[in-house]
């Protein structure tokens, strides 16, 4: 490991790798939320976004601008300094579990061999989830500071919808866990060389995926933004770069529950390589990135066909079906793998 | 092993130094017209009435006390899976003892209806 | 001063002013913001022994799960009425004048007794198996009854909310 003398290369290197991954998750957030118009149009019979630049291409950019000069109200009843912290502390988690997901293998430039994930911890895995779970705070804080009753009904009502779901991802996880032995997202994707994880985890993957829909706040289980009854749900009295900071978040969480999925289930950057070195070291990039992509097109396309649950389904749903499933599929996992281990 | 957590530092540092550059921009850069209507909470057009922090139904309380629990259930699990393929069978029935009580737990407060939303 | 203990320091100082803060806050919900700081800086300090599992679930539980509860129960609290109340009970006076005996007895033992205690060390050597593997061989193999004796007990908490939740719910 690092000593103290490479300290000063270490830093500059995660430095580096920081600010490409920040500036490769901020453009795919939004040309996602373009494909999102897109796709969703498309099913529809719409055309979507067509004016700004060729197909629309350049709209993100549009309301980028757009979002930063409209008026960035502050209503007077507001609690002032949990109000800002609230879209910060989304922001922030929101882009932060990215930093242990693994890109592909490495790549060697200089004669210095550079792992392609920003770190890789010990418990990956568990980060990610601390971090999930802390989401919580962005939307309970944002629905309480706002002093308004439809923001404390859609924060309160989103905190119990993600704080439910997040048993049966947690279960869902163990799951992988108890195949991998170990909680390193490199060495879970490394284990995966053989076979697949989705195949010896079919019911754990559908479990997975649908929790992690649940916890983006994403349709079916949009119940926080529920237009026809909560107008916006907690973010109904933000405006300007504010909101547009929580829409980032709920985006990112998308890329960051996708890039998951394919790390856990879809073995991660494993795919065929061939050609030159520096070929071979980016292959596993691109393969990582079009699984990520089926993921986030999957997303949308349910956004699309599916109508949003109600409140009191939402919630039978997680505790009466999800939360037993997972349980009993743990379970019925760890007897599949003491039997093969004896 | 604390080198490992140093990039998640870098990192977190990064996209807070963004995060407040975004806030403090828009902040600034957009246009101020404040009016007595625009700053009142907003309740679809009609006056505000009465306070929004009111009392709620006491399923939010509960179902924040069952997350507990079974939550601590979710960190004794995982561990166990870490270590599983050493424990071999004592781990299983260990763990299978372990999940059938709160199991019994789970059925006494479906039975109860406290998973019930509907009501 | 090495990284290490600048680090230790810099937690330190800012567990302890956050629980200060804790207390003096007259919003509730600010309160739970600085308890919530403090448990991260003992997570910190956690992490800084080298104790990751820790750290991680000291997060999951404490910061994502327990201060929930806690955020689900002081936002519905009426800051109107809060605010008109006393925020310390009357005996304060007497309550500090104990608390700074009790914390003078206990420095003075202390002082007296030090090779008695033995604080935690920062092992020189690096553990060889991760730390959540530590945690997992000792809990499962060690341990085995208390951990089933935990479920008991989770079994028995499960009850009791129910039970006084129901009261409400009928």
């Amino acid at each position: 490991m690092a000593t103290h003398s490479d300290l000063p290369l270490l830093l500059l290197m995660t430095l580096a790798k920081v600010v490409v991954v920040l500036g490769v998750l901020l453009t795919a957030i939004a040309y996602i939320v373009w494909m999102e118009r897109k796709v969703v149009a498309h099913i529809q019979s719409r055309w979507g976004p067509y004016l700004v630049g060729p197909h629309g291409l350049l709209q993100p950019l549009a309301d980028a601008l757009k979002f930063l000069f409209k008026e960035d109200i502050v209503p007077d009843e507001v609690d002032r300094p949990i109000f800002w912290l609230a879209p910060l502390l989304a922001f922030t988690l929101a882009f932060l579990s990215i930093s242990v997901i693994p890109f592909g293998e490495s790549i060697t430039i200089a004669g210095h061999t550079i792992p392609l994930q920003i770190t890789d911890l010990n418990v990956g895995l568990l980060f990610v989830l601390a971090v999930t779970s802390l989401g919580v705070y962005g939307v309970a804080l944002a629905g309480w500071s706002s002093n308004s009753k439809f923001p404390l009904f859609g924060g309160l009502r989103s905190s119990a919808q993600l704080i439910s779901y997040e048993l049966s991802l947690g279960l869902a996880v163990v799951s992988v866990v108890l195949i991998a032995g170990s909680l390193s997202l490199r060495e879970i994707v490394e284990q995966q060389r053989g076979l697949w994880n989705i195949c010896k985890q079919p019911l754990g993957f559908l479990l997975y995926f649908t929790a992690a829909v649940a916890e983006t706040n994403r349709t079916p289980f949009d119940l926080p933004e529920a237009e026809a009854e909560l107008v916006g749900g907690y973010h109904t009295e933000y405006s300007s770069f504010k909101f547009a900071m929580f829409f980032m978040a709920e985006y990112a969480n998308m890329v960051t529950v996708s890039c998951l999925a394919t790390s856990l289930f879809f073995g991660g950057w494993l795919g065929p390589v061939f050609g030159p070195p520096l070929v071979r070291s980016l292959l596993p990039v691109l393969w990582f990135a079009l699984k990520v992509l089926a993921f986030l097109f999957v997303y949308i396309w349910i956004r699309g066909t599916l109508p949003r649950f109600r409140y009191d389904q939402l919630m039978g749903f997680g505790w009466r079906v999800m939360l037993p499933v997972a349980l009993l599929n743990v379970l019925g996992t760890s007897l599949i793998v003491a039997w093969r281990s004896v | 092993m604390l080198e490992a957590y140093l990039p998640v530092l870098v990192h977190f540092l990064v996209v807070l130094a963004l995060g407040l550059i975004i806030l403090g921009l828009s902040a600034w850069v957009g246009v101020k017209r404040p009016s007595p209507e625009k700053l009142a909470p907003y309740e679809c057009g009609m006056p505000p009435v009465g306070d929004a922090r009111e009392r709620f139904s006491i399923s939010f309380y509960l179902v924040g006390m069952l997350f507990i629990l079974f939550d601590v259930e979710v960190a004794f699990l995982f561990p166990w899976a870490v270590v599983y393929k050493s424990l071999k069978w004592p781990g299983f029935l260990e763990m299978f003892l372990y999940i059938a009580i709160l199991l019994a737990g789970y059925l006494y407060i479906w039975k109860k209806g406290a998973l019930d939303w509907s009501r | 001063m090495t990284l290490l203990q600048i680090a230790f320091f810099f937690l330190s100082a800012l567990a302890l002013a956050s629980a200060i803060l804790v207390i003096t806050r007259r919003n509730a919900v600010h309160s739970v913001i600085w308890l919530i700081v403090t448990l991260f800086s003992v997570g910190g300090i956690f992490l800084l022994l080298h104790a990751e599992f820790l750290f991680a679930v000291q997060v999951i539980l404490y910061v994502g799960g327990i201060m929930v509860l806690f955020l689900f129960v002081v936002m519905l609290v009426n800051l109107d009425v809060a605010v008109k109340q006393a925020q310390f009970s009357r005996q304060w006076q007497l309550a500090l004048a104990t608390a700074i005996i009790l914390m003078a007895e206990l420095a003075y033992g202390i002082y007296r007794g030090h090779q008695g205690f033995t604080l935690a060390q920062t092992s020189a050597v690096p553990p060889t198996i991760g730390n959540t593997q530590a945690v997992a061989l000792a809990l499962y193999q060690d341990y085995m009854l208390p951990v089933e004796i935990a479920s008991v007990l989770l079994l028995v908490a499960m009850v009791g909310a129910v039970v006084m939740a129901k009261r409400k719910l009928e």
